[in-house]
């Protein structure tokens, strides 16, 4: 394989290690079989094909992989939940809804390396035993949908898909099935409804995983568009080798996409837990805007706690514990989970102190009042409420206790409702009230009643041209 | 209502894709097809969804009023997502669609959130806010049909309207 170049201005950061993310902004590079191919493309397939099922399920279970859609849940014992003596087809889903504020890698991936997934998924299914897998592409992605559509073509031509795939016994088919714009459907029994043609109202667990009863009430696995890529990797390396990637119980790489109020905003692919987030804001991302202070990070998609700069966290156990502050924090599954948030999907977004967090909560509460599929009653009505409170709070109209009431609501929708939307629409508002009471309280004095305050302004905005 | 040939060809097609006793899986594919067709969904297009799966109207009126991706309304020639979530607002995305709303014409006074959509007088567009785009990077970004564009602020929104007609 060809060491890559990359086009111009958009090259890889020196702190990066791009394994998924290896062709993408690549110089010469299209989303076509033929580069694929040339740069020795479904060779994974082929070594995967020759191993038994349960070998290629055990490299990935030895690999650590841990999901890249939000829970970071290991991925090979994810497959492993199948049910032993199943006698129903069994699907693989592919779930590139991405829509959590804040995520954009798989967008990436679907547009520039359509085979790459394809190569993975195809390798999934064939570990768990999967004839027929979906993508469930969202809708706003039309374009990535007509790629991978013509991905599949290519790959059929060839004989990688389809029956007897390269002449053996594996038999398997893709299909694309287009969402229609509902953040919902990125959960996994959402989506599955969703697909069964259905509103997609989450399933009440357990059964916990579709794995058990998914799609039609069959054995399901459903996937990431990154988690199923990185499968091609551990089978290419091998488990134990990916393993010694990233940092122990956070292994491999991941990808992490940066936005809001720094210099260089992007997607950078790095080994978990090898770089902290002082060092993703200030070096990779080129630090913050002239004069501009750090003020909070959303580590993992917008549903993810807040973090307040200044904020000191204990970390580890027994001799291993210590303190560190939020430019210490390594970015891996764990820590960030110690320190009272999430790695989530990989979203990080960067707020400078001319940000008015009442103005940042009111935009994200806006998102999950919109979203909140309505089947539990504390999400549908709860979601709405936050949003009219801080409406009414960036609007001048703020009374004191509002800060009361906004917590109260949060607290009564997380743990509370059938999927993780719940607890998704509370975190910001929870996290928000506490860490900046600051800037909520201006919202309620009556010295500033009537008053709009938003210094959200254009100059700000302004600032972010690039 | 009349579906031309290529579109009820496309339909068994997408229907082909879900086991047979599963045809209520085709409904978005269909929904989507329709909607090219036609611009948005309308109650004559989620009756012939039904009978071609077979199922009961009421089952596809319940998806056609769920997802945003599905308009009830018809849209302008041209229609217009401009991403509102976080780090696109934090970039200046409300600005962008007013701007947008300035150049193209479009009065948005009376949008509701069971009315999202404003077509301008001509109906050459139509315009609304969409949730996360995931391109959060390169914000404020929006949809015109399918085309994606990203950086889309009050300064380049003109010359972008310019290129539809």
């Amino acid at each position: 394989m060809a060491v890559p170049k990359y086009i111009k201005g958009k090259e890889p950061h020196k702190s990066e290690y791009r394994m998924i993310f290896r062709n993408v902004d690549r110089r010469g590079w299209d989303a076509s079989i033929k580069s694929y191919i040339a740069d020795g493309g479904y060779k994974d397939l082929k070594k995967a094909l020759k191993m038994k099922s349960q070998e290629v399920t055990d490299e990935v279970k030895t690999s650590g992989l841990r999901g890249r859609g939000g829970a970071g849940f290991p991925t090979g014992v994810k497959w492993g939940f199948i049910p032993p003596d199943n006698k129903k087809p069994v699907y693989l889903i592919c779930n590139s809804d991405e829509s959590e504020p804040g995520t954009f890698k798989d967008r990436y991936i679907v547009h520039q390396d359509p085979h790459q997934l394809i190569e993975g998924m195809l390798i999934s299914c064939y570990a768990v035993g999967a004839k027929v897998a979906y993508i469930y592409i969202r809708e706003e992605f039309s374009e990535g949908a007509k790629i991978l559509e013509n991905a599949i073509e290519e790959a059929r031509k060839k004989n990688f898909l389809g029956k007897k795939i390269l002449g053996g016994k594996f038999n398997c088919e893709i299909f694309i099935h287009r969402g229609a714009g509902a953040y919902i459907c990125g959960e996994e029994t959402g989506l599955i409804e969703s697909l069964e043609g259905k509103r997609p109202y989450p399933r009440i667990k357990p059964p916990y995983f579709p794995a058990a009863l998914g799609l039609y009430m069959c054995p399901t696995i459903v996937n990431n568009v990154e988690s199923l890529c990185h499968v091609k990797h551990i089978i290419a390396m091998g488990g134990q080798k990916y393993a010694k990637i990233g940092t122990p119980r956070n292994t491999g790489t991941r990808i992490l996409c940066v936005s809001g109020d720094v210099v260089r905003p992007g997607y950078f692919e790095v080994e978990v837990g090898k770089i902290t987030m002082g060092e993703l804001i200030n070096d990779v991302c080129g630090g913050l805007r002239k004069g501009r202070k750090l003020k909070g990070v959303i580590p993992g998609g917008s549903s993810a706690k807040v973090l307040r700069a200044g904020e000191k966290y204990t970390i580890g156990t027994g001799e291993s514990e210590r303190t560190i502050g939020i430019n210490d924090i390594p970015m891996d599954f764990d820590t960030l989970a110690a320190c009272g948030s999430m790695a989530g999907s990989g979203g990080v977004i960067v707020m400078d102190d001319s940000r008015d967090m009442a103005w940042i909560l009111n935009n994200i509460n806006t998102f999950y009042a919109h979203e909140s599929c309505g089947q539990c009653t504390p999400c549908r009505e709860g979601s709405l409420w936050m949003k009219k409170i801080t409406d009414r709070m960036v609007s001048g109209a703020g009374v004191p206790s509002d800060l009361k009431t906004l917590t109260s609501v949060g607290d009564n929708i997380a743990g509370r409702t059938i999927c993780a939307f719940g607890e998704a629409c509370a975190w910001p508002t929870q996290s928000f009230v506490a860490k900046f009471p600051e800037d909520f309280k201006k919202h309620t004095s009556r010295r500033n009643a009537g008053k709009e305050l938003n210094p959200e302004s254009k100059a700000a905005a302004a600032g972010l041209k690039r | 209502m009349e579906v031309s040939r290529e579109l009820n060809k496309q339909a068994n097609e997408y229907i082909s894709h879900y086991p047979n006793d599963q045809k209520r899986s085709a409904s978005l594919p269909l929904l989507h097809l329709l909607q090219q067709e036609h611009g948005y969904i309308n109650e004559e297009s989620m009756n012939w969804v039904a009978e071609k799966l077979d199922i009961e109207p009421i089952h596809v009126l319940e998806l056609g009023t769920f997802y945003p991706g599905f308009r009830q309304t018809a849209p302008g020639k041209y229609h217009i997502r401009v991403c509102r979530t976080l780090s696109c607002a934090m970039a200046g995305c409300y600005e962008t669609m007013e701007k947008f709303c300035e150049v193209a014409g479009i009065d948005r006074s009376r949008v509701t959130h069971h009315n999202p959509i404003a077509v301008s007088e001509d109906g050459k567009f139509s315009i609304e806010f969409a949730e996360c785009l995931a391109s959060c990077g390169t914000g404020p970004v929006c949809l015109i049909g399918d085309e994606f564009y990203e950086s889309v602020n009050a300064e380049n929104v003109a010359e972008l309207i310019e290129k539809y007609d």
